[in-house]
């Protein structure tokens, strides 16, 4: 390693992960979450590692306790980090890598240190399947930071295309698949068997686990046979969210044993298990302010046999990174004030208010 | 005038003024909310304002209507902005005419404090140190705690 400037590590972990329908920081492959395993990661070969995170995810729980870059555009994805990172130490360069590759490890890591060229814009690794740029697996010199800024400056915010254009040595991956990530819960799934699976997936509201593995147990599938418009493979309803000591599914007996039980298709939320009669119902589901933001979206249509605003608000909490608590927000049913056991219908608009603000 | 709407854009405080005068009316009453520098310890740059419109019009009307039954004014009306506000830009205005000067006053702070609690508008600050955080909903997420509802004014850009 032979830069002048210091090397400083920086974990992507801002993305509204809506593809994987929760959070994939918490997600978890090594016995930790996928944050913290790659904050370990990014420790061993930086001086220094931060954690990139949305104004609104400071205080989330995964996130709280580790070093953090407050992106300063959320909104515009990893280019919003990678330019926060830039801009709070301009003289240091940045290993940048996203919280969703699994399958990376160290000696990728120090491969892309050793063949790095601190005069480039940056030094990268060719996509296994494309050839292009890896940007969330790459060397961010300081010479990025004013290009970075002009180019986020510009309304632009693929930082593949900025690497394309930019000054940027190429390097091969010395193992095809260490940057193979994970987005969707068919390839969650296919990750877990490949590292010897069941997974142990974490809430995204629970605390980081060192020393409660016994907790983080309790939210593995199996204690969601039941549910038919809970789909996601790690759900835990919104009241397991502060629970300490969880009790359901406390014991390895209940482990599922037959890989269909571990997440059904999420693709069509009554089919997959079946026991309640519930149809699916289409709501639209707006969103304001702060949940706007977390959700990525202003609406969305939605197939769901919630059938109240409370059950919903539960099923769309494992859907985006919402944290507030239904205590905290008000329930609108086709632009009226309604309550939380109102029974939804086919078709009705569903708001959930945060705590106002006018004035 | 309408009793409660939206604006996008700075609003002609004078127009609406003279849209509540009266004949009947002895003294008319008004409150400007102003984008404050700070808030809470934290330098302010500007603020964005969002409401979803469609119940709060109905909301914000329900409250003006309540004031003129509540205090027996003459006229009343509120007006909001949306959008991004600089410091010093009035964020909310509140007039109302009556015969008298005691209700119109009570009638306006009537309608301000309800507007404040009731109509579903949120505020996003931008910090000087380029962060930035919505009202209410980030520095006090305590399940259970409802800041807005017990402590409305605490937290408050404007009086």
């Amino acid at each position: 390693m032979s830069a002048d400037a210091p090397l400083f590590g920086l974990v992507l972990a801002g993305g509204a992960s809506t593809r994987m329908q929760r959070d994939k920081a918490a997600i978890e492959y090594h016995g930790q979450s996928q944050l913290h395993w790659t904050f370990h990661l990014l420790s061993h070969v930086c001086a220094a590692t931060f954690v990139s995170v949305r104004p609104d995810q400071r205080e989330e729980p995964t996130r709280a306790g580790l070093p953090q870059i407050v992106d300063r555009q959320p909104g515009i994805g990893p280019i919003a980090g990678i330019s926060a990172a830039l801009h709070a130490h301009p003289k240091a360069a940045w290993l940048v890598v996203a919280c969703d590759l699994p399958f990376l490890n160290e000696q990728t890591l120090r491969y892309l240190l050793e063949h790095r060229d601190p005069r480039k814009v940056a030094t990268a690794f060719k996509s296994s399947h494309d050839g292009l740029p890896e940007p969330l697996c790459a060397i961010w010199e300081p010479a990025a930071r004013e290009p970075v800024l002009a180019f986020v400056a510009a309304g632009k915010q693929c930082p593949r295309k900025f690497l394309i254009n930019a000054d940027t040595l190429l390097l091969d991956l010395p193992d095809a698949s260490a940057l193979d990530n994970v987005n969707t819960s068919d390839e969650y799934r296919s990750a877990v068997s490949a590292f010897g699976g069941p997974a142990h997936a974490v809430s995204p509201t629970r605390p980081p686990s060192s020393n409660q593995d016994g907790a983080d147990r309790a939210s593995s599938p199996s204690q969601h046979g039941g549910d038919t418009h809970l789909t996601s493979p790690a759900h835990s309803g919104s009241g397991a969210s502060h629970a300490s000591s969880p009790s359901q599914a406390s014991d390895g007996a209940n482990r599922p044993s037959s890989p269909s039980q571990h997440g059904e298709s999420h693709s069509s939320n009554a089919a997959a298990s079946g026991t309640k009669a519930d149809k699916p119902r289409t709501l639209r589901i707006q969103y304001y302010a702060i949940l706007r933001e977390q959700a990525g979206r202003s609406e969305e249509t939605l197939d769901t046999t919630a059938s109240t605003p409370a059950e919903l608000y539960d099923e769309l909490r494992q859907r985006h990174p919402f944290q507030l608590h239904p205590a905290q927000l008000k329930v609108a049913l086709n632009n009226d004030f309604s309550d939380w056991q109102t029974p939804l219908r086919h078709g009705d608009t569903v708001v959930f208010i945060p705590p106002v603000a006018g004035g | 005038m309408k009793l409660f709407f939206f604006s996008s854009t700075p609003l002609p405080l004078d127009d609406y003024r003279r849209e509540l005068a009266d004949d009947a009316a002895g003294g008319y009453a008004s409150f400007e909310g102003w984008v404050r520098n700070h808030n809470e310890g934290h330098a302010v740059t500007r603020l964005e304002y969002e409401a979803f419109e469609a119940l709060a019009n109905k909301e914000g009307e329900r409250i003006v209507n309540e004031a003129i039954q509540r205090f027996g004014v003459l006229q009343a009306a509120c007006v909001h902005r949306v959008g991004s506000l600089a410091i010093g830009d009035v964020a909310v205005w509140v007039g109302v005419s009556s015969k008298h000067r005691a209700e119109a006053f009570a009638a306006c702070r009537y309608i301000i404090d309800e507007v404040k609690h009731r109509v579903p508008i949120w505020k996003k600050e931008h910090y000087v140190n380029g962060d930035s955080g919505w009202v209410n909903c980030e520095r006090c997420a305590v399940p259970g705690h409802d800041h807005t509802h017990e402590h409305p004014h605490a937290r408050d850009h404007n009086h």
